[in-house]
């Protein structure tokens, strides 16, 4: 197909070229020449070369020829749009005549010149399909045109076939003008003269021998070897010969190889020739006269005119108003109804106005609106939306200085976005009188007696003061210090009246509450010693003292996990009396409120002995609990029933000791309890914690706290109970004790009071450790608190 | 039991929302189309309030639209307008791809056009409702009438925008509803009172814009779409309501004197008409030729009480309206050449004086700079050549001062080459425990008609005594702490336990401060009470108490630097003084 298309465009080309009939020709045989490469290809896609039957050969080529002419002619103007596409040239109607007219000429001359060819085309439609046949015979005319066309294509092929043997015929050998006289066969296979010594027959009938050809392989060889000529000698088929090709001939086959022109001399670049430009000529291209109906005015024109003039005088075409591009305004709300106020504006939250200027906005500002250095360096530092003021205050001397405001159109179209791009919420703005969040309570000048200033202060021990405890009569303290010793005080002058070298930090002293006896437990390392510190009534001393003494050693020996023994000598005389060894540190005594059993806690995780009770008259220990619920923190009687308070970290489990239960679980909220004290009347319960905070347990109303109190800045270290009055007090690692009203009401109904009367400070914090134990007076709206700095002070 | 299971995020809020993205795919619009819509329209996302369930629990970031404001656009004819012109610009590109130019222009011709009244009725159902929100529309108008015209929008929106401004400004000196005016960094805010409306506006300074390449001037010319249309409403119903000719014409004076001499400039008629109304210079017609209305009187109804007392209150504010509308007249203004004319003229104007100004600075000038009645001329640079004996030559400040004083302020501080007095901005409000600048205090005490006293020497004695005072209380200061040193250095000595020099003192008789102790008592049960806060209340009892000391710590902040600063210019005063000397 390609081959056809270059061939229509190539006859194409050549209608153009028709103007210039003298180069006609030349150009002719220049295409014939052109055309030999094609040609080949052309053969190759029919599928056989010249070894086929002529006729075969020919019925092929006709075959082609008839449908190529057919669309070339059937598509004379498909081939000038082809034209088109190429060259980008118009076609008119005149142009396109003159070119059949041309094409016509072209016919004639081509059926005068290549006569024998035409007659082969009429051979052919015999063998040709009936379709083709018929749309052949619609155009013969056209169709025989084509076909001649493509005669002449195929006659020049089958000289190519020849060519080489022609030429050097003609040109080489042989001088004269003659056709080739040793070729008589004509163009036939020459396979058919293979086996003959001949090849066809001169004038005379004659046989036309070939040359003898009796070379052996061993011939060739030699021939290879011997003559240089050898690589361009070529058998001529035609007549048996070996012909030498010319230098022009080798040069021609080397650049036929190499795809170029056979023709050295063809330029293929040539520079393109305009024929239709711009460029009015001076000669038409045709000659034609114009026709009669561009004189005559159309009738249709003349109908269609008539009619807009009929209607534009019937007023039904206007014309066209010049469009007014002014708005036009009116008195939009003549009928305004302010209740057509759409749904959706309920809804509605106006946009908040701009924010109004304020001083610093202007151009002549108070000097001190204007940032000083360091503020205008900060300012230039922050983040445009951390700023507290947009733009810098600036002072200009007059007006005229002022410039133009470069954010100007900035600050206008960001107000755009605000308007339509940022989401709207009504807010509630609350008008919060601060006075009014402080919640009414009780003046505190009403909840007299509480304890208001520091008066005793208590020194003497050279560490910190880890537990003090005050007499049930409320006529003695003790204190137990790190520094390895106890000191009683006497409560009323702050006069150390006794001093007990225990040989150990002592961790807790708990003054047993039995008036009736005088003891006082100490916790030292793994010991707790039992002293009788000889203050007080020499009857209940004796008493006290008779109350050991009489002890008598049981019958059976039961295995104790802590060992009971009496002190003796300088122990004895110092006023100790009993000393349980344990086995592990105690960090806590507490007394039961009948003064009997001693509670003791060995704060161990892996142990599940980590409180022991022991009964004093009896020297009995037991140990309550089978099980390790956690590290114990402290432990508490309760002052009426047979409850157990114990603390762990984050719990206080209550315990009937009786029914041996657990009858309820508080939970502390907090994250490490430090202490903990049970009101007198049992039903309330505070916990200090090293978070800070205070808890305050109703048991009756819940097992949470009904109340957190967070007082303090620091970790609390003790709390306490008054035993009459209604006061608690907590220390903490702040240096302050903090004094609260708690009043717990009969009723049942009414939830505690509670009411910070008193922050008391007066210990100094040393090592980040402030108060450490907190007491009551039993009687007296008087607090002690032992701290870090190893004073004891008493506020009253 | 029993009765279907509900479903989550089915009702309540979350159906009552709807996301941007929904919202455009049920419009079927454009990103664009849609936020145009929105601009137009007025519509908003709105803050849910909790809006984990209306964006059905995820936490993503999504804006909402209430659901009724969607289904409301639905409706809207403009978006069947949007649609037409999507389509109109597809035809035009084809067209414009063929060269078919009688095509382009037919498709030109009949460009689809809408029209915003009906939005404009929707989005403000009364007069009142838009005059309330006209104050970003009369802001854009006057910086989109500044703009150059090439480039940014369309000429018409320029020009559209200017005459608007100018029957703007028309109608505020013919009402002489001007109340304050400010000059800022920024530009010269105006404030009016308009039919009870508080209306504020920003004029940009008169110089060609740096427009920023960051800013998307599509959206602002939507918005000036539609703030044109609304201004252009708002005007012709106040027009309205003055009885004056819309679209607004010169009265038979104004335009006699106007004509003959400046027809020439201009090459086109309205052009130069648009020219000498914005020149504010004359006077607008009206439709009932009435010579000068009338101010309505009060009517007086007998009241007793406290309504009694508002009456006169509400009459004597009236009393100072009409004094503040009058504040320039009779007075006789010349614009010297570097003043702002625009604004100037539009300030002067408004409070009744005449204004004139050169001839060849602008059209419509009255009187020239020899007339003998001039009594003010206006003039900002250090000094003028030629002066005349009979008027001030005063600095452009005085006029908006005096117009925020609404009194003529002393003109001695705005002559020529005098350091002007700081110009304070009228819309602040000061609230108890404000920062209150000195130059706002003798404002007042010149509005309450106190003389102005020569203070520096007085201010100078004052400051002394204060002084002293401070001294004294440090003396006290230092007492105190001095016996508290005192008696912290016994206690240490008793807690190394030395035996003290035992030593029996007269007894000093301390005055106990009943007062005072009272005081601590109140303090201390506050304390106390504070502690006894419930969290959530103590949070936001922080909050405000923190709020107030920053506010009190940025007040006495301004003090002192206001203080440091005159201190620093006295010091430099007497320097000179001294040298002088």
């Amino acid at each position: 197909m390609s081959a056809r298309g270059a061939a229509a465009e190539r006859n194409s080309g050549m209608k153009k070229t028709t103007e210039k009939r003298k180069n006609r020709e030349k150009e002719e045989q220049q295409q014939e020449e052109e055309e030999l490469p094609m040609f080949d290809k052309n053969a190759d896609k029919v599928g056989h070369l010249d070894d086929t039957d002529e006729e075969k050969e020919d019925l092929s080529d006709s075959e082609e020829s008839v449908f190529s002419g057919l669309e070339d002619s059937g598509t004379d103007d498909d081939d000038d749009e082809e034209d088109d596409g190429d060259d980008d040239d118009d076609d008119d109607g005149d142009d396109a005549s003159g070119e059949e007219e041309e094409e016509q000429d072209e016919e004639n001359h081509n059926k005068v010149e290549k006569d024998p060819a035409a007659g082969e085309t009429s051979l052919t439609p015999q063998t040709e399909d009936k379709p083709a046949k018929s749309r052949k015979l619609k155009k013969k005319k056209s169709v025989t045109s084509g076909g001649d066309e493509e005669e002449e294509r195929g006659k020049s092929e089958r000289d190519s076939g020849l060519k080489i043997s022609s030429q050097v015929d003609e040109y080489e050998q042989d001088t004269s003008d003659e056709e080739d006289i040793r070729n008589t066969v004509g163009n036939i296979p020459m396979e058919w003269y293979k086996d003959f010594p001949h090849i066809g027959y001169d004038l005379d009938g004659k046989k036309i021998f070939k040359p003898i050809r009796s070379k052996d392989e061993l011939d060739e060889f030699l021939e290879k070897m011997e003559n240089p000529d050898y690589w361009r000698t070529v058998q001529d088929k035609m007549t048996g010969s070996d012909v030498r090709l010319s230098d022009e001939q080798v040069d021609l086959v080397h650049r036929l190889q190499h795809g170029k022109f056979g023709d050295i001399n063809f330029n293929e670049y040539e520079p393109a020739i305009d024929f239709f430009s711009n460029e009015v000529m001076i000669h038409p291209v045709t000659n034609r006269p114009e026709d009669k109906r561009s004189f005559i005015p159309s009738l249709i024109e003349k109908e269609k005119v008539g009619k807009l003039v009929h209607a534009i005088k019937m007023g039904w075409i206007k014309p066209r108003r010049p469009k007014d591009s002014a708005p036009l305004y009116y008195d939009l709300w003549a009928k305004e109804d302010p209740n057509s106020i759409l749904g959706r504006h309920k809804m509605h939250v106006p946009a908040p106005k701009i924010r109004l200027p304020g001083h610093e906005e202007s151009y002549n500002p108070p000097p001190e609106y204007l940032l000083t250095e360091e503020e205008r360096l900060t300012w230039e530092q922050q983040d445009p939306e951390e700023r507290k003021l947009s733009l810098l205050p600036q002072k200009f001397p007059s007006l005229r200085a002022v410039p133009a405001f470069t954010r100007f159109i900035h600050e206008r179209f960001e107000r755009c976005l605000d308007l339509y791009l940022c989401p709207r919420q009504r807010k509630m703005r609350v008008n919060v009188n601060p006075e009014d969040l402080i919640p009414k309570l009780p003046k505190p000048k009403d909840l007299h007696p509480f304890p208001t200033t520091q008066s005793l202060v208590y020194r003497g021990h050279s560490s910190l003061v880890r537990s003090i405890s005050v007499a049930p009569g409320g006529q003695w303290l003790v204190s137990g210090s790190d520094d390895g010793t106890v000191r009683f005080w006497e409560v009323a002058t702050a006069r150390c009246l006794k001093t007990v070298e225990v040989g150990g930090a002592v961790k807790s002293v708990a003054w047993s509450p039995n008036p009736a006896v005088c003891l006082v437990a100490i916790s030292h390392g793994n010991t707790v010693v039992l002293m009788n510190p000889g203050l007080g009534d020499r009857l209940i001393l004796s008493a006290t003292d008779q109350l050991i003494s009489s002890y008598e050693e049981p019958t059976e020996v039961k295995d104790q996990p802590v060992e009971w023994s009496l002190a003796e000598g300088t122990e004895h005389q110092q006023g100790q009396r009993l000393i349980l060894t344990h086995p592990r540190a105690v960090k806590q005594v507490t007394w039961h409120g009948k003064g009997d059993y001693l509670a003791c806690v060995m704060p161990d995780v892996s142990s599940n002995v980590q409180v022991v009770i022991h009964q004093v008259s009896k020297r009995r220990t037991q140990n309550p609990f089978r099980k390790n619920k956690g590290m114990v923190q402290c432990v508490s009687f309760h002052p009426i029933r047979p409850y157990f308070f114990v603390a762990t970290q984050r719990h206080v489990r209550v315990y009937n000791l009786i029914k041996q239960e657990l009858t309820k679980k508080l939970m502390t909220n907090c994250k490490w309890v430090s202490s903990m004290a049970i009101h007198p009347g049992g039903d309330n319960v505070i916990c200090g914690s090293y978070d800070c905070r205070l808890a305050w347990f109703d048991l009756d109303l819940s097992t949470k706290p009904y109340k957190m109190l967070r007082h303090h800045k620091k970790a609390l270290r003790g709390v306490a109970y008054h035993r009459q009055y209604p006061l608690f007090a907590s220390g903490s690692d702040d240096g302050s004790v903090i004094v609260c009203h708690g009043m717990v009401y009969n009723d049942l109904l009414q939830n505690p009071l509670i009411v910070p009367v008193k922050v008391l400070k007066g210990h100094t914090i040393t090592h980040d450790l402030g108060v450490l134990d907190v007491a009551f007076h039993p009687t007296q709206p008087w607090v002690f608190s032992s701290g870090a700095d190893g004073t004891v002070r008493l506020f009253t | 039991m029993g009765g279907l299971q509900k479903k989550k995020y089915e009702s309540g809020s979350a159906t009552n929302y709807i996301s941007r993205n929904k919202a455009r795919k049920k419009l079927c619009l454009s990103l664009a189309d849609f936020r145009r819509l929105c601009i137009l329209k007025g519509v908003y996302p709105h803050e849910p309030k909790h809006k984990k369930k209306v964006n059905k629990g995820s936490t993503a970031q999504r804006t909402f639209y209430l659901l009724k404001d969607i289904r409301f656009l639905l409706h809207e004819p403009i978006v069947g307008k949007f649609r037409e012109y999507k389509i109109f610009v597809r035809k035009l590109r084809k067209a414009y791809g063929k060269a078919e130019w009688g095509g382009v222009e037919r498709l030109r011709d009949n460009k689809p056009a809408y029209k915003l009244d009906h939005i404009v009725k929707e989005r403000y159902p009364t007069f009142i409702d838009a005059l309330r929100d006209v104050d970003d529309a009369l802001s854009m108008c006057f910086l989109f009438s500044t703009f150059a015209r090439t480039g940014k929008c369309h000429v018409q929106t320029i020009q559209l925008c200017r005459r608007l401004s100018v029957e703007w400004m028309n109608y505020i000196v013919t009402s002489r509803s001007l109340k304050k005016v400010f000059l800022s960094i920024k530009g010269i805010y105006y404030q009016a009172e308009v039919l009870g409306q508080t209306i504020t506006w920003l004029v940009p300074y008169q110089f060609a814009h740096d427009h920023p390449t960051d800013v998307d001037y599509r959206v602002m010319a939507t918005f000036t779409e539609f703030y044109t249309t609304l201004l252009g409403f708002v005007n012709f119903r106040l027009y309205q309501t003055l009885n004056l000719l819309y679209p607004p014409k010169l009265d038979v004076k104004g335009e006699t004197e106007l004509k003959a001499e400046f027809e020439e400039d201009y090459a086109m008629d309205s052009e130069s008409y648009l020219e000498k109304l914005s020149a504010l210079s004359a006077s607008l017609a009206r439709v009932v030729s009435s010579a000068e209305e009338e101010e309505a009187e009060m009517d007086y109804f007998p009241v007793e009480g406290e309504d009694m007392e508002k009456m006169e209150a509400r009459v004597k504010a009236q009393h100072e309206q009409d004094k503040q509308k009058k504040l320039f007249e009779g007075l006789k203004f010349f614009l010297n050449r570097e003043v702002p004319r625009e604004s100037l003229a539009f300030i002067l104007r408004c409070f009744g004086a005449q204004v004139s100004w050169d001839k060849s600075l602008c059209i419509g000038s009255t009187y020239d700079a020899e007339d003998e009645t001039i009594t003010h001329h206006i003039v900002d640079r250090p000094n003028m050549d030629k002066q005349y004996m009979n008027r001030y030559y005063i600095q452009p400040q005085w006029v908006f001062d005096s117009v925020n004083a609404k009194m003529l302020l002393p003109v001695e501080d705005y002559f020529l080459g005098v350091t002007l007095p700081p110009h304070l901005s009228p819309f602040v409000e000061e609230k108890e425990g404000d920062y209150v600048p000195p130059e706002k205090l003798k404002l007042l005490a010149l509005q309450r008609g106190e003389r102005p006293v020569e203070e520096d020497e007085e201010d100078d004695e004052e400051e002394e005594e204060e002084e002293d005072d401070d001294e004294e209380e440090e003396e006290d200061d230092d007492e105190e702490a001095e016996e508290e040193a005192k008696l912290k250095e016994m206690e240490e000595k008793k807690s190394q336990g030395k035996a003290l020099p035992v030593k029996v003192t007269p007894g000093k008789v301390k005055s106990e401060n009943r007062h005072r102790l009272e005081q601590e008592e109140k303090a201390e049960e506050k304390r106390l009470a504070i502690m006894m806060m419930k969290k959530r209340d103590k949070y936001l009892y922080d909050k405000i108490m923190f709020g107030k000391k920053r506010h009190v710590r940025e007040t006495n902040k301004m003090v002192a630097k206001r203080k440091a600063l005159d201190e620093a210019s006295k010091a430099d005063r007497k320097k000179k003084k001294q040298k002088k000397q």
